[in-house]
């Protein structure tokens, strides 16, 4: 990065926190403050629900995911539309009715204090414990990248989102973000652009599709039954409808974005804008990653994309057997590049004849650099078993640095800081809300009442989890699939979470009890399945089917236990 | 403190967006975008294939 890239990184990133710090700053009502402005449109509600989902990892991670698996991965958003449908039509209508300013306020008036108590808990439990990932993700690659202080830059990022969201509560965030995801829409797409310019002269987008594809990175939807692949079609409509329904559904961090605003309309429409943009804009993201794939086929590639963490190696007492894979590499990376010239040029010229043999050697040759990239991923855990060998979330952000132009790299390194301080700020909003509100004057009720005070201690619960997200990212060790490691998170808890939803929204005649425990056995169940999923084989399954069968568990359970409730208390029907 | 505002009780108004007189309508044509979405994936994946 040079002068031009650092003043377009801290104009936008500080400018756009600074203005909504500004604007906001005599924000002292309790509404506004966590349910943001009441002239709020759906644009305004539509791009804030967007910002908070799209964490940094999401530009950092999934390029390297469709770099290395393919766009398979974009199943997973498969269930979001039809999840947004129920959110619309079920959940919006109730919260907005009830005035609440929290999801789990109408687990109290519909069940009872113990159940919105283990629905708040569950969320500060689950949504504490990924504030530390959402910090730490784009700190850990942009610190290893730029040579950045890793402290430094998780405690400057958190602290500049801290200030704002503090300062303005829910109108600062809708308002920043609405910049943020500006920045980010625009970086990405000149990022975009800036690829398909640089493929090779005459293969275009089509070229590079067809390369992308015979070599299985644009294989998008996986119809098989197979239970233990991650993605396929099941499990993104099913496992990632529920992933969906408990997320927008039943997370504050989400709740919050859409149940402000001048009208139910607003909410709604909202919602149905993420519905339809949100399946086309992770295929985009998941595509660049596969034509960033077709572009390193061109160019002389790294044999690992962490190329700071290898030159410490390369650099090391073993030097000379990371220097031989170095080489290995490339004499096979040039081999592959013949094959797919060959291959191309078969297709180009319609020789169907000679087409199948060219591209089952370029299908080896491709195989042969794998197999040279494995063995330097064992040959760095051989060096230090504690090495990280995913270098896939270096890919894009390599790309960026090493082909850019300066300024559209200060332009793309405030893509990802955006976005981290967008989705941040998110769930720092909501946790301070759901602490404020279902924690403190569940046990303060007479504080309730003076609403200046209310504001301020929302405030202190805001910066308190801020800071509780800092001390997390600074020193927790997290796993090295960081998008993976926060769905897996709210995988174990969701599912629960929209159990008792669920039973509050449809099956009227269940009660507080009966939920409560049928969650908690349901939650012990998922987080038994994770943690003996090793031992066990038949229990290691994908992290997505945790969200239906801890749905499925405590609806079943809470049916049961109502029954055998009602038998001995005989309980009358509750009404939401 | 001031009570909470909160929307009357029969709140299901009008979506407001032209070509679209129920939210049903909305929720339609949002489904029938995701079938069209995944089935152009499936096709775009076929063709590239």
């Amino acid at each position: 990065m040079n002068g031009l890239d650092w003043i377009v990184l801290l104009v936008t990133m500080v400018g756009i926190a600074a203005y909504g710090a500004w604007h906001t700053r005599h924000t002292d009502h309790l509404d506004t403050y966590l349910r943001g402005s009441k002239t709020t449109r759906w644009g305004t509600i539509g791009i804030s629900v967007m910002a908070t989902q799209a964490s940094a990892i999401t530009f950092l991670s999934i390029p390297g995911q469709g770099f290395e698996s393919g766009i398979g991965f974009v199943q997973n958003y498969f269930g979001l539309p039809l999840a947004l449908i129920i959110v619309s039509a079920v959940f919006l209508p109730i919260y907005r009715r009830l005035g609440v300013y929290t999801a789990y306020e109408f687990l109290g008036s519909r069940f009872d204090a113990k159940t919105r108590l283990l629905g708040a808990g569950l969320f500060l439990l689950q949504r504490g414990l990924a504030a530390g990932v959402t910090i730490y993700a784009p700190a850990i690659i942009l610190a290893t990248v730029l040579g950045w202080r890793l402290d430094l830059t998780i405690i400057g990022t958190g602290l500049l989102v801290i200030v704002y969201t503090v300062t303005g509560g829910s109108e600062a965030v809708n308002l920043t973000q609405k910049w943020q995801m500006g920045i980010i829409f625009g970086g990405m797409m000149i990022a975009f652009l800036i690829l398909l310019v640089r493929l090779p002269a005459g293969l275009g987008f089509g070229g590079a599709a067809h390369i992308a594809g015979a070599m299985g990175k644009l294989q998008a939807v996986d119809f098989s039954f197979d239970p233990e692949k991650r993605y396929t079609l099941w499990t993104g409509l099913f496992g990632g409808l529920f992933l969906s329904l408990s997320y927008f559904g039943t997370d504050q961090s989400q709740v919050q974005r859409y149940i402000g605003g001048a009208a139910l309309r607003e909410g709604r429409l909202g919602l149905m804008f993420n519905a339809l943009l949100k399946i086309p804009m992770q295929f985009s993201i998941l595509l660049l990653g596969a034509l960033l794939f077709v572009f390193y086929q061109f160019q002389p590639a790294p044999v690992f994309y962490n190329r700071v963490e290898w030159q410490h190696y390369v650099g090391g007492s073993n030097g000379a057997v990371f220097r031989a894979l170095e080489e290995r590499h490339a004499t096979l990376h040039a081999a592959e590049q013949e094959r797919i010239r060959a291959w191309l040029d078969t297709r180009d010229h319609g020789n169907v004849a000679a087409e199948p043999a060219a591209r089952v050697a370029m299908l080896a040759a491709q195989e042969a650099t794998e197999a040279v990239r494995k063995e330097a991923k064992a040959a760095l855990i051989a060096a230090d078993p504690l090495a990280k060998t995913k270098d896939s979330d270096y890919v894009f952000i390599g790309f960026i640095l090493d082909q850019l132009p300066h300024g559209v790299i200060g332009l793309l390194i405030a893509v990802m800081i955006a976005a981290a301080l967008g989705s941040k700020a998110g769930e720092l909003n909501a946790l301070g809300t759901t602490t404020t509100i279902d924690l403190w004057r569940h046990f303060r009720p007479l504080a309730a009442h003076d609403e200046a005070r209310n504001v301020r201690v929302a405030k202190w619960f805001t910066a308190f989890w801020g800071a509780v997200a800092i001390a997390f990212a600074l020193f927790a060790g997290f796993a090295e699939n960081l998008i993976e490691a926060i769905n897996i998170i709210g995988s174990i808890f969701y599912g629960v979470v929209l159990g008792i939803f669920l039973v509050a929204f449809f099956l009227k005649h269940v009660r507080g009890t009966a939920v409560f425990w049928a969650a908690v056995v349901a939650q012990t169940l998922i987080f038994a399945l994770y943690l003996l999923r090793h031992r066990f084989p038949a229990l290691d399954i994908s992290y997505l089917w945790y969200n239906l069968i801890g749905c499925a568990v405590c609806v079943a359970l809470s049916l049961m236990l109502q029954i055998m409730l009602r038998d001995s208390t005989g309980q009358a029907p509750a009404s939401v | 403190m001031k009570p909470r505002p909160s929307d009357p009780p029969t709140s299901d108004e009008s979506p407001g967006v032209p070509g679209f007189r129920t939210w049903g309508g909305i929720y339609f044509f949002v489904f029938l975008w995701f079938v069209l979405a995944v089935a152009l994936l499936a096709l775009f994946s076929r063709w590239f294939a």
